[in-house]
């Protein structure tokens, strides 16, 4: 049933023309970057100010209509997928990057502002942004605070909320809260922890005081091609053994650079296991530890090395890795992109039990593997048209995070739980410690107005149960209970 | 009330709790009972049971920090138990290959350190007094040293939780692996909470290699502004220290330490750089344990305040003037240690102690004006009882406050001691 009128009306009082109904327009917002959920939105909202956006959800909570927040919809767990019978809250339009503070290395930014154009604003004066999750170039980092995205480079740079000092939030009964603050440590409960990464749960940033860092001085990525993924996971023991923390230690497998091969030739050797080692910073440092990596790899049995020093030959050996997931579309109809994470030495284990599991099924895994800290990105390739196939292919990549889990690691590592994998949090967390993260959400929305049913299997409701008790009409319908 | 000592005795042992004294007392408050639960089971039922008694609880871990936070409210309580975490003190596992470390909470920092060198790493963290200071009391006051300018600080490097809560009920949180973002960051809520959220029992952390070299340079500087132009000129430059502060005090020049660890040639290499960006510095020789300056603020036992202080890189030369102007007009003697992050300790003694409390109030104001803070860490009680140690929440606060209800809704963690009366 759509919205009635008269809610319209408010709306449309509030962003004017950034009010989106007509159906056509609504199927762009009823994905994110996970495209097997889909969900039609009764609205979408584009506002341009944190009043229009405090305006928006007075009038949601007065009415009690759920929103969902959205960036540039670029998400891989469902993060951004509308909720039925609620509006979609679009922020790409609050895209102003508001302050550069180079003294004190800070920025302030509206959400809609997007990952790369934060680099690209500071970068004559030597500095980055330091998350550099692979879609930099069109997420926002609204979208980043939401998901606490990380990227290649978080092995030594740390993730999004290692670089969020402050936000300004409208939380969902519509007031405006200030999180944190542009100095450290500011005294109280650490309140962007808790809101980076928290998946559009808990309110929506409307400004956000970045840290941003110096460019290091020399920068060096090594290319080691090996016979095998597990040659080329103990070089990564090794050199993790020999005390060094690389910027960045990604490896592929030979499905992986067949894919990216075919899709953008970054002219990778074709081999069993392929490893990109970035080091960076002081230029006697660099040069000495790159000089280490190289024999580390060679004696795991390396047979070709290659080292990046410009930037353009840098550009070309991530180029490749850069482009791993679409490239998959060289290689197969269709694919599903897995976010897994291991402890690191758990690497040969869960390879050689992925191998098996694969064939049972009789699909093929590409693998492309954050390997310093253990994130695994999975890719189950599948043919759509062949009836039986995409279950096959669910299966198989549920299976494989079970298997994450089991070796004591993480369902997901930087995309999110989402939609997609919130009945696989049981899986790695008990029920005491999925009611105590919702303490959490009931300190911050007791009414479930914003993303509601994303990240929990299960949602706990938050009402007082003092005096006579009355059914909440959610536990009523029976979609949700006290607990 | 007899009822529960005696579940609580049934649940840890006698042996394992016995009748405070003096010597337990918490800003002049001595509780009733001292326990000490045996692991995180009993924790979370010492709780519970204390919860149903309507009585207080305080945490403690190595004692090092009793004084931090506000006056204990234990008016509306039947009565204060310390629940010590001193049995809980075990580095259960420290999986060197991944490079991560799983610690109970009553584990003092040195012992993890130990134990964590003999496979070349380290909790990149220093911590006051890492001989008594315990994992568990380090984190509930978010105790960072100058490492941060490097590593970060605690936030950045626990990535998993074991919570106990008011109810009863023992919650994970996190994982052990470094990178995880399934469900909410409840590490970093607990991070600086003071064990008002709930006790924590076991803590998960990312480790970082023991440098194979390190290297100190310590600079004589004529003045708070020459002082924060040098931090901010190393800053701006591509070098990696992993500590930057400056030390100042009412008798002498502003003195700036750096830090450099790593292989012998990149420690030469940016020491050689350094010294080029500091050639309008005098070079002197690094005091002995330079880089445990902060603890040395808190010598002595007289009406020593100490603080804690926030602000903008930018802004520490302006602060020292301030301080130094503020400490003419009351005729206090100080002493600083600030990271070049704008984080700093800051020792006033000595003098009229009429105005102190509308001096630190002005300080205060001075410092949240613009996004910073001051928080007291050490001063006499007659102060504390007229002042909140940790000055304003801003707009946040009825956030914390929904956060607190939610967690201990009946108010038995350390009632009063946080922020805003938390």
């Amino acid at each position: 049933m759509p919205l009635d009128s008269r809610i319209l009306d408010k709306f449309r009082a509030v962003v004017g023309r950034g009010l989106i109904t007509e159906d056509s327009q609504l199927h762009t917002y009823e994905c994110d970057g996970l495209t097997n959920f889909r969900v039609l939105p009764q609205a979408v909202l584009l506002p341009t100010s944190t009043e229009e956006v405090q305006a928006i959800v007075r009038i949601c909570q007065r009415e009690k209509i759920p929103f969902v927040a959205r960036g540039s919809g670029t998400g891989l767990s469902g993060g951004a997928l509308p909720v039925e019978k609620g509006i979609v809250i679009s922020l790409a339009r609050m895209n102003r990057i508001l302050e550069v503070d180079l003294p004190n290395a800070r920025m302030v930014v509206e959400p809609g502002v997007i990952n790369a154009d934060v680099t690209q604003r500071v970068a004559p004066h030597g500095y980055f942004y330091a998350p550099d999750p692979s879609s930099q170039s069109v997420c926002s980092i609204g979208g980043n605070v939401a998901e606490n995205s990380g990227g290649a480079h978080c092995l030594k740079y740390g993730f999004t909320t290692t670089h969020v000092l402050a936000l300004e939030v409208v939380l969902p009964d519509g007031s405006i809260v200030h999180l944190g603050s542009r100095t450290l440590d500011r005294p109280g409960y650490d309140l962007p922890g808790i809101f980076v990464g928290s998946e559009g749960t808990l309110g929506i940033a409307t400004k956000i005081v970045l840290r941003i860092v110096k460019k290091p001085a020399v920068i060096q990525t090594l290319l080691a091609a090996f016979n095998s993924t597990e040659e080329a996971g103990a070089a990564v023991s090794g050199i993790i053994g020999a005390g060094m923390l690389p910027a960045a230690i990604e490896m592929m497998d030979n499905l992986a650079i067949q894919a990216a091969e075919a899709s953008v030739h970054a002219g990778y050797p074709n081999c069993g296991g392929l490893l990109l080692v970035e080091l960076d910073g002081p230029a006697a440092e660099v040069e000495h530890l790159i000089d280490e990596v190289g024999k580390i790899c060679t004696q795991c049995g390396a047979w070709e090395i290659r080292v990046a020093q410009s930037e353009a030959e840098r550009a070309v050996v991530w180029k490749g890795r850069k482009a791993a997931f679409a490239a998959m579309g060289h290689i197969s109809p269709n694919y599903i992109v897995q976010d897994g994470v291991i402890p690191r030495t758990a690497l040969p284990k869960v390879l050689s039990e992925m191998e098996r599991m694969s064939a049972a099924q009789g699909l093929r895994v590409a693998n492309v593997f954050h390997a310093g800290d253990g994130n695994l990105h999975p890719l189950v390739l599948y043919d759509g048209r062949i009836p039986g196939q995409e279950e096959r292919a669910m299966e198989l990549s549920i299976d494989i995070l079970r298997l994450c889990v089991k070796c004591g690691g993480s369902i997901t590592g930087e995309h999110g739980v989402g939609e997609e994998k919130k009945s696989m949090m049981p899986e790695m967390f008990a029920e005491p410690d999925l009611e105590t993260m919702q303490l959490v959400r009931c300190a911050f929305d007791p009414e479930h107005l914003a993303n509601p049913g994303k990240v929990f299997p299960r949602t706990r409701l938050c009402a007082e149960r003092t005096g006579p008790y009355h059914p909440h009409p959610l536990e009523a319908a029976g979609v949700a209970q006290f607990f | 009330m007899d009822a529960a000592w005696s579940d609580l005795q049934a649940l840890v042992g006698a042996e394992n709790m016995r009748a405070a004294t003096a010597e337990d007392a918490v800003d002049g408050v001595v509780p009733q009972m001292v326990i000490e639960p045996g692991g995180a089971e009993e924790v979370a039922g010492v709780l519970k049971i204390a919860t149903g008694a309507g009585l207080a609880v305080i945490p403690r871990g190595g004692r090092t920090k009793m004084d931090w936070g506000n006056l204990l409210r234990n008016s509306e309580r039947s009565g204060t138990l310390i629940l010590s975490t001193s049995r809980l003190n075990r580095v259960v596992e420290h999986a060197w290959g991944d490079m991560t470390a799983t610690v109970e909470a009553g584990c003092t920092f040195q012992r993890v350190q130990e134990t964590l060198a003999q496979h070349g790493q380290r909790l990149a963290l220093d911590p006051l007094w890492p001989e008594q200071a315990t994992i568990g009391g380090i984190l509930a006051t978010n105790d960072t040293g100058p490492l941060r300018v490097r590593f970060g600080s605690l936030r950045d490097l626990i990535i998993g939780i074991t919570l106990a809560l008011p109810d009863g009920t023992l919650a994970k949180s996190g994982g052990k692996v470094v990178k995880n973002v399934a469900g909410y960051d409840l590490p970093k809520l607990a991070t600086g909470s003071l064990g008002t959220l709930g006790i924590i029992t076991q803590t998960i952390f990312r480790l970082h290699p023991v440098p194979r070299e390190t290297r100190t340079l310590s600079f004589s500087t004529a003045d708070g502004a020459a002082a924060n132009a040098l931090v901010l000129a190393i800053q701006d430059c591509n070098i990696v220290p992993t500590g930057v502060q400056i030390r100042a005090a009412s008798s002498a020049m502003p003195e700036v330490d750096l830090r450099f660890e790593g292989t012998a040639p990149g420690c030469e290499a940016q020491i050689e750089q350094t010294l080029r960006i500091c050639s309008g510095a005098r070079r002197v020789e690094p005091p002995e344990n330079v880089w445990n300056a902060r603890s040395e603020l808190w010598s002595g036992t007289e009406s020593l305040i100490v603080c804690k202080f926030t602000l903008l890189p930018a802004e520490l030369g302006t602060f020292l003037t301030s301080i130094r102007k503020l400490s003419e007009a009351l005729q206090w003697s100080w002493r600083l240690v600030a990271q070049s992050v704008g984080v700093g300790y800051l020792r006033l003694d000595g003098g009229n102690s009429g105005n102190v409390v509308s001096a630190l109030q002005n300080l205060r104001e001075e410092l949240e004006s613009r996004g910073g803070s001051l928080v007291l860490l050490r001063c006499p009680l007659a102060i504390k009882s007229k002042i909140d140690v940790w000055g304003s929440a801003g707009d946040a606060l009825p956030l914390m406050r929904n956060i607190k209800a939610q967690f201990d809704p009946e108010g038995v963690l350390n009632p009063g001691r946080f922020i805003g009366g938390i």
